[in-house]
C-alpha cells in the first residue's frame, strides 16, 4: 500500500496562469448552466409532460429515447467545446507579451 | 435450465479472470512505493487514463443493474444511464478543475487545504467510508450473482468468494486497480458490449426466441371461453388468496397451479415459488420441490415479444433506429411479483404483464419511478430526487474525484475527461440495446434482474457468456478493491495519521490500512448477503444520493464561497450524511430489506437527495455565517501566523 507522506503527494498544478483560470472557470459554468438547464428540460418533461414524451417527433421514436439519447450527445459535445475553449484561452494568454 | 455448470464456461471465464489478475499483481508490483504510485498516475497518457476513467465508473451497477432494470422495467433503467452520464458535467466543468489545482490526494485533503482543520479531516474520512460502504453494497451483489450461474453456488458463497479474494489481494499487493487495468477493463467492457449490440440487431426480434440447446417455454394466456383441461379442481379463494386475482387449481397429480385473472377474464400461466417457514423444509418451484431430478422442477427462463407489428413472427437483422421502431410497435411481455404471506410460509408468484412496446420505452414501468404515471407531485419526487442525486452524485465521489490526481496537468485533465465522457456515453447508449435485447432473448431469470447481461450473452453460446461474465467479474473486482482501498487510505492517513496524529512509521501505516481493508471487507461481504435481492442499480442511486448530501454541499462552497468556514465545512458533512442515511434506513425500499410492511415507512419516498443535498448547503452557509470570526481560512491563516 502506498503511503501518503507529503513529498509523495502531487504538487499544485501551476501550468495555466490566473488569467486563464478564471477564463476556463468562467466557460465551465456557462456550459454548466446550459446542460443543467437541458437536464433540466428532460427531469421536468418526464415529471410533469409524460404525454409529450411520448410524442413521435423524427423518425418514428419517441422524445423520451431521442431526448435521453441527445443528454447523452450533449455531454460529449459541450465537453469538447470546453477544451477546444480552453486550449484557445492558453493559446491567447500565452501570445501576450 | 437457467444456471447449469459447465467446466467449458468455466475454464474460459478462469482463465480470463487470471490473467487480469496476474496483469494487476504485476503492475501493482510495480508501484507500491508511494512515489512510484503516483509518478505512475502523472506520467500515463491523457487517451489512456480517459479509458481507465470509464474503466473505473463503469461499474457491477452500470453493467448488470442498469441492463438489469431496462430488460424488466424498459426505460426507467435508462434514467439512469442518462444520470450517471450527466454527473460528468458537473464533475468536469464545476469541481474537477479546482480541485486539481490543490494537488492534493485525497477528498479530506482537498476540502481541508485552507483550513487544516482536524474535524474537517474527520468528517471527510468518515463520509468517504460511509460512501466507499454503501457503494460496496451493489458491488457485492452484482459478484454474487455472478458467481451463481458460473459455479451453481448460492449468491451467499459468491459474496463470500469475491469478497475474501478482494481483501486478500488488497491486502497482500496492494492497490489492484492500477491505471492500466482500468483501461484493458474499460476497453474490453466497451468493445465486448458493441460486439453483443451487434449480435442483437443482427437477430433482430421474434416472438419465438429460444434454440434446440435453450428451448423456451411458452406462457399461455387463455381466453375467457376457455375451458381448463379435466382432472383439475379450483381450490376456495380463502385466507391470504381472499380478494387476490388469482385462481389456484389442484392438478390430477395433486400439484397446485396458480393462474391470474386477467381483463376480460382472461386467465395466465403463472410461475410460483413457495418457501415453507419450517427449517429444512425444501423451496417449492411451481408445485414441485426445487431440482433438477425427476419430478422436481427449476423456474423457466422468461423475456419474449407476444406481438410484432403486421403480424409477423420474426423481423430478421434491424437497424439501430428501425430496432426501436419496431420495438414500439410490438407487445411484450414484463414480469409483475407477488408475495403472498400464509401461515405456514410465503408465496412469490411471478405473473406476465402484457406491455405495449410503446409503454415499454416510457418511463414510469419500475417500482422506483411509477410516481412519474401519478397525478399527485408528492408522488414524483422519487424521480425527481434520484435525477438530481445523480446529477450530482459523480462529481462527490472521493474514488472518481482522486482519479484527477493521476494526470499531470489540467489540460490533461479535460483531454481524460472527454475521452472517459465519450466513452462512457457510448457504453451507455449501447446498455439501451443491450437491456431491450435481454428483455427479448428468452434467456431471463424472473428472479433476477441484476443476470440479465451475462444471460443476454449465453443466448448467443456458451463462450460470449464465459466472456462477457469474466468482463462483469473483473470489473466487480477492480471497484471492489478501489472503494476498500479508498475507505482504508481515509482511516490510515484521514483519521490515524492526521486527526489523530498518531505517530506511525509506513509500516505502521501499511499495516494500519490492512488491518482496515479486512474491516471493511467483512462489512461489504455482509450487507452483500443482506441486500442479495436488490437491483444493483437501485443501490448505487443510494451511494450518489449519500455522497452529493454529504460531501458537494461543502466542495462546492469550499471552492466558491469565500466565507466558508471550516465549523460550517464540518457540521454540512456530518448533518448531509447522517440525513440521507437516516432517510435511507427508514425508506419503504429498507423496510422490504428488513421484512416490514413498506406501506408503513415513516419517509414518504425512498430518494433523500432533493431534501438532504439543499439541507447540507443551508447547513453549511448558517453555520459559517455564525462563525465568520474564527473559522474562514483568513482567519485560520491569520491565527496560524500569530
Amino acid at each position: 500500500m502506498a503511503s501518503f507522506d507529503s513529498k509523495d503527494a502531487p504538487q499544485p498544478d501551476t501550468s495555466e496562469n490566473a488569467g486563464t483560470i478564471a477564463r476556463n472557470a468562467f466557460y465551465g459554468l456557462i456550459l454548466f448552466v446550459i446542460y443543467l438547464a437541458f437536464y433540466g428540460g428532460f427531469m421536468y418533461l418526464n415529471a410533469f409532460n409524460r404525454d409529450l414524451m411520448a410524442s413521435r417527433p423524427f423518425g418514428g421514436i419517441n422524445l423520451a429515447i431521442l431526448y435521453g439519447m441527445a443528454l447523452i450527445l450533449a455531454a460529449l459535445v459541450l465537453a469538447a467545446i470546453y477544451m477546444f475553449l480552453c486550449r484557445a484561452s492558453k493559446t491567447e494568454d500565452a501570445a501576450k507579451p | 435450465m437457467i444456471y447449469e455448470f459447465s467446466s467449458f464456461t468455466f475454464s474460459i471465464f478462469a482463465a480470463f479472470v487470471g490473467s487480469v489478475l496476474i496483469l494487476s499483481f504485476y503492475l501493482g508490483s510495480k508501484a507500491k512505493s508511494a512515489k512510484a504510485y503516483y509518478a505512475a498516475g502523472g506520467g500515463i497518457h491523457w487517451f489512456v487514463n480517459g479509458v481507465a476513467f470509464a474503466g473505473d465508473y463503469l461499474s457491477a451497477a452500470s453493467f448488470l443493474g442498469i441492463c438489469g432494470m431496462i430488460a424488466f422495467y424498459g426505460y426507467d433503467g435508462f434514467l439512469y444511464s442518462i444520470g450517471f452520464l450527466a454527473g460528468w458535467i458537473v464533475a468536469l466543468f464545476v469541481v474537477a478543475e479546482p480541485l486539481k489545482r490543490m494537488g492534493r490526494f485525497t477528498f479530506a485533503d482537498a476540502l481541508d487545504s485552507k483550513f487544516h482543520s482536524r474535524g474537517i479531516k474527520l468528517t471527510a474520512a468518515i463520509s468517504t467510508l460511509a460512501v466507499s460502504i454503501v457503494y460496496l453494497i451493489p458491488q457485492m451483489v452484482g459478484a454474487g450473482a455472478l458467481i451463481k450461474p458460473l459455479l451453481g453456488l448460492e449468491h451467499i458463497y459468491g459474496v463470500l468468494i469475491v469478497g475474501v479474494v478482494v481483501t486478500l489481494i488488497v491486502v497482500t499487493a496492494g492497490m489492484v486497480s492500477t491505471t492500466y487495468v482500468q483501461f484493458i477493463k474499460g476497453s474490453l467492457l466497451v468493445v465486448f458490449c458493441s460486439i453483443l449490440t451487434v449480435m442483437i440487431l443482427n437477430r433482430g426480434l421474434t416472438t419465438h426466441p429460444g434454440t434446440a440447446e435453450q428451448p423456451f417455454h411458452t406462457f399461455r394466456i387463455l381466453p375467457a371461453a376457455e375451458v381448463l383441461p379435466a382432472g383439475v379442481t379450483e381450490l376456495p379463494a380463502d385466507g391470504p388468496w381472499k380478494d387476490k386475482p388469482y385462481v389456484r387449481f389442484k392438478e390430477a397429480d395433486g400439484n397446485i397451479a396458480i393462474w391470474r385473472k386477467g381483463p376480460n377474464g382472461t386467465l395466465s400461466e403463472t410461475q410460483v415459488v413457495t418457501t415453507a417457514k419450517a427449517a429444512g423444509s425444501k423451496q417449492m418451484i411451481n408445485g414441485k420441490p426445487l431440482g433438477k431430478g425427476p419430478d422436481e422442477a427449476t423456474l423457466y427462463t422468461v423475456g419474449n415479444i407476444s406481438k410484432l407489428p403486421g403480424g409477423k413472427t420474426e423481423t430478421g437483422s434491424l437497424g439501430p433506429l428501425e430496432f426501436f421502431q419496431t420495438l414500439q410497435d410490438s407487445e411484450v411481455i414484463l414480469w409483475g411479483t407477488d408475495t403472498i404471506q400464509e401461515a405456514d410460509g410465503k408465496t412469490v408468484v411471478y405473473y406476465q404483464k402484457p406491455t405495449s412496446g410503446a409503454e415499454v420505452l416510457m418511463p414510469g414501468n419500475s417500482s422506483t419511478f411509477k410516481g412519474i404515471k401519478s397525478p399527485k407531485f408528492t408522488d414524483k419526487l422519487d424521480f425527481l430526487s434520484l435525477m438530481l442525486a445523480l446529477f450530482l452524485g459523480t462529481a462527490s465521489l472521493p474514488h472518481i474525484l482522486i482519479r484527477y490526481y493521476t494526470v499531470k496537468d489540467q489540460a490533461s485533465a479535460r483531454k481524460s475527461t472527454v475521452v472517459g465522457i465519450a466513452s462512457i456515453g457510448f457504453f451507455y447508449i449501447l446498455t439501451l440495446y443491450l437491456g431491450l435485447g435481454a428483455m427479448t432473448s428468452g434467456t431471463l431469470d424472473v428472479t433476477n434482474t441484476n443476470m440479465a447481461a451475462p444471460l443476454l450473452a449465453k443466448s448467443f453460446g456458451s463462450l460470449l457468456f464465459a466472456i462477457v461474465s469474466a468482463i462483469a467479474f473483473t470489473t466487480v473486482l477492480g471497484t471492489v478493491s478501489g472503494l476498500i482501498m479508498a475507505a482504508s487510505g481515509a482511516v490510515a492517513h484521514d483519521i490515524l495519521t492526521n486527526y489523530m496524529q498518531l505517530e506511525l512509521n509506513d509500516d505502521g501505516k501499511v499495516r494500519a490500512g490492512k488491518m482496515v481493508a479486512v474491516v471493511v471487507g467483512i462489512v461489504a461481504m455482509a450487507l452483500g448477503v443482506v441486500f442479495e435481492t436488490m437491483n444493483t442499480s437501485f443501490l448505487v442511486g443510494w451511494a450518489f444520493n449519500v455522497a452529493a448530501s454529504a460531501n458537494l454541499p461543502s466542495l462546492v462552497m469550499v471552492l466558491f464561497w469565500k466565507r466558508t468556514t471550516k465549523q460550517g465545512i464540518t457540521v454540512a458533512i456530518l448533518v448531509g450524511m447522517l440525513s440521507s442515511l437516516l432517510w435511507i434506513f427508514l425508506s419503504a425500499q429498507a423496510y422490504t430489506v428488513y421484512g416490514w410492511d413498506p406501506a408503513k415507512a415513516i419517509v414518504p419516498f425512498s430518494q433523500p437527495a432533493i431534501v438532504t443535498v439543499p439541507l447540507g448547503f443551508i447547513t453549511l452557509i448558517a453555520v459559517s455565517l455564525f462563525t465568520q470570526k474564527t473559522g474562514t481560512a483568513e482567519a485560520v491563516a491569520a491565527q496560524r501566523a500569530g
